[in-house]
């Protein structure tokens, strides 16, 4: 096992080292000198541009700037931001909690709907209920879901008014010490009313945010099912006698999940690809919008810092499902 | 010469796939989908009741036909500038269909090209290449997209790079994957041993046995592309206004959702159903060439 973790660990950091390369890449790759079109038309002082370019070390060699880059990012040092001028590792981990929890939310809502879906489409192939579901999920999987996310406003904050249309919890709340996640600091701080209204601030946001992997699970958490139902384990079961229940939900389920949970661990990315949708639709204020924002803005140090350590949480992700995926199935490990 | 592939007991390859293909009923209703909104594409410079472009200032969020205060002359109405809507979304399946088409072009022959290379070159360049596509991979898509956007600057084709760029390396794990699987195949080592080279080997030899996932994977991200190029569009770093893309459509009007439902519902219809159509396709691609999930 510890070898298997090696392994993997080892194809772990050329990847980290090209994702470096890339983002460090990302400014110098802009057309024309970056500081000037940061500035954008406010225009800029010889000072300050004299300033930005020792601190940006455009004036060493380029090895000499990755190196520097590279040791700043194993440092925690990924720059300052061009507008709020405090440092990008700072805003990165202050934001990071709020498309957590959004995430976490809409992974729960995809898994808690679509796994039982799946198996029960699954037990009753071929019906009308597996035909249903089936066009259902595939919607789903069609779904433009910036689109989507207007719909549901349209219907629910504008027609029936039951949810608010942005942020994350009504103004006249205020926590002295957040941790960022508003479910939990609303219970901490004991308010009324405080996270019924984070909750209602919380759900077309989960809904939107997790509406593609809801059907991309039920999609293949019924595939795998109907798989493993053709296995001669599953009909030595149903002849022991055993109740389908038993038969379906346990001795089938188990093994079907396999494949289930590397569709749901890949789903991180496209997580994090839907919160910059999401998150800019419904004003969420995390990783997502902060990056549409900065490229906006041109606050390029911000989107170089966040480029880096969003595909370093998928990388990290993406290498925990390896490692449960060895300790699911033991024959990964011995390739 | 006795033609071989004419004799009735097999029937060619095109019937045999029509056959499988027919089997399923919702790849046949996105093929008509898809083929309808193909001839609106190619024929909306002329099909098109008004120019996609032109304001018509006294009709401003016009409803559509069927409400009070609508006209046939609008039949899906105006948007905020008085632009017709139906006009407007038969020119923006043009921009659609050409970002699929485009998109998968550039991703699919680079992807075919660089994968085929990895499963004939030496274990390093293989490891190399692999290593490169796994660094793009561990970016979100559309993140990696949007910051490609904003270094090559807002616009309908440097958007359609953007997405190429980051659909590229699916093809090149999917090609990699069945390559490496065809070569231990006798046939291939028949090939070499009567004398083919390696370009040979590869592009007629082997590419052709591998085609059957690339197509599928050719299906599903013609919709792939359509959509992040509309999440593009949508985020202002796509196709630019007046453009009538679809997704920037949508963004132009987002601020009017709550006065003019329509400005807002069609454009997101016609993305929807596009793709809908498309994936329906690729079902039904997969059922029909994927041998292992025919039913024989």
């Amino acid at each position: 096992m510890l070898k298997y973790v090696l392994t993997r660990l080892l194809t772990f950091l050329p990847t980290f080292i090209g994702v470096t390369l890339i983002s460090f890449g990302f400014i110098r790759a802009l057309p024309g000198d970056p500081i000037i079109v940061m500035a954008g038309e406010r225009g800029i002082s010889e000072e300050r541009y004299a300033e930005l370019v020792a601190q940006f070390g455009f004036d060493k060699p380029l090895t000499v700037q990755f190196w520097d880059y590279l040791k700043g990012v194993l440092q925690g040092d990924l720059g300052t931001s061009f507008v709020t001028k405090k440092p990008v590792w700072d805003e990165f981990f202050a934001l990071f909690p709020a498309t957590l929890e959004l995430s976490l939310c809409a992974m729960i809502f995809a898994i808690v709907l679509g796994l039982p879906a799946g198996v029960i489409a699954a037990v009753n192939r071929g019906k009308l209920f597996d035909r249903a579901l089936m066009s259902t999920a595939l919607i789903g999987y069609s779904m433009p879901i910036f689109w989507w996310a207007l719909l549901l406003i349209i219907v629910f904050s504008g027609q029936l008014h039951w949810t608010p249309v942005s942020g994350r919890i009504d103004l006249i709340y205020y926590f002295p010490n957040p941790t960022g996640f508003m479910i939990y600091d609303a219970i901490a701080s004991g308010q009324d009313g405080a996270l019924w209204s984070a909750l209602r601030h919380l759900i077309l946001p989960t809904i939107v945010l997790g509406t593609i992997p809801l059907a991309v699970i039920a999609r293949q958490t019924r595939s795998a099912m109907l798989e493993v139902l053709g296995e001669d384990y599953i009909r030595t079961a149903r002849a022991k006698g055993l109740p389908p229940a038993r038969v379906n939900g346990i001795h089938a389920l188990r093994n079907a999940m396999i494949p289930v949970i590397t569709v749901i661990g890949l789903s991180v990315g496209t997580l994090l690809a839907g919160a910059i949708l999401t998150e800019t639709i419904f004003s969420w204020p995390g990783i997502g919008k902060w990056m549409v924002d900065s490229i906006f803005r041109r606050d390029y140090p911000v989107v170089q810092g966040g480029l880096l350590l969003t595909a370093v949480m998928v990388m990290i992700v993406n290498f925990i499902v390896d490692i449960l995926y060895g300790v699911i199935n033991p024959k990964i490990r011995k390739r | 010469m006795i033609d071989l592939a004419q004799s009735p007991a097999r029937p060619s390859a095109l019937a045999e796939f029509w056959f499988y293909f027919r089997e399923n009923r919702g790849a046949v209703i996105g093929l008509w989908v898809f083929g309808a909104f193909l001839l609106i594409a190619l024929l909306a410079p002329w099909i098109a009741p008004h120019d996609p472009t032109m304001q018509y200032r006294e009709h401003i969020l016009q409803p559509p036909v069927w409400q009070d205060g609508g006209s046939w002359a609008f039949p899906l109405g105006t948007d905020p500038v008085g632009r017709d809507m139906l006009s407007r979304l038969m020119v923006g399946a043009r921009f659609s269909f050409f970002v699929g088409i485009v998109v998968v072009a550039v991703a699919s022959t680079g992807g075919i090209i660089i994968g085929l290379l990895s499963g004939f070159m030496p274990r390093w360049l293989d490891t190399i290449i692999i290593r490169l596509m796994d660094i793009i991979l561990a970016f979100p898509s559309l993140l990696l997209a949007l910051v490609l956007v904003a270094v090559l600057g807002p616009s309908l084709v440097n958007a359609m790079i953007a997405i190429a760029i980051v659909l590229q390396p699916h093809y090149v794990r999917l090609t990699r994957a069945s390559v490496l699987a065809e070569r231990q195949k006798d046939y291939v080592t028949s090939a070499r041993v009567a004398g083919a080279g390696t370009l040979r080997l590869m592009f007629v030899t082997v590419l052709p046995n591998c085609m059957a996932p690339i197509i599928v994977q050719a299906a599903l991200s013609f919709s792939t592309a359509i959509l992040d190029a509309a999440a593009l569009g949508f985020l202002n770093m796509g196709a630019q206004p007046p453009t009538p893309e679809w997704g920037t459509m949508l963004a132009e009007s987002r601020e009017f959702i709550q006065r003019a439902w329509w400005v807002v519902t069609f454009p997101g219809i016609a993305i929807l159903v596009t793709v809908l159509a498309i994936n329906l396709m690729g079902d039904g691609l997969r059922d029909a060439l994927d041998p292992k999930l025919k039913r024989s």
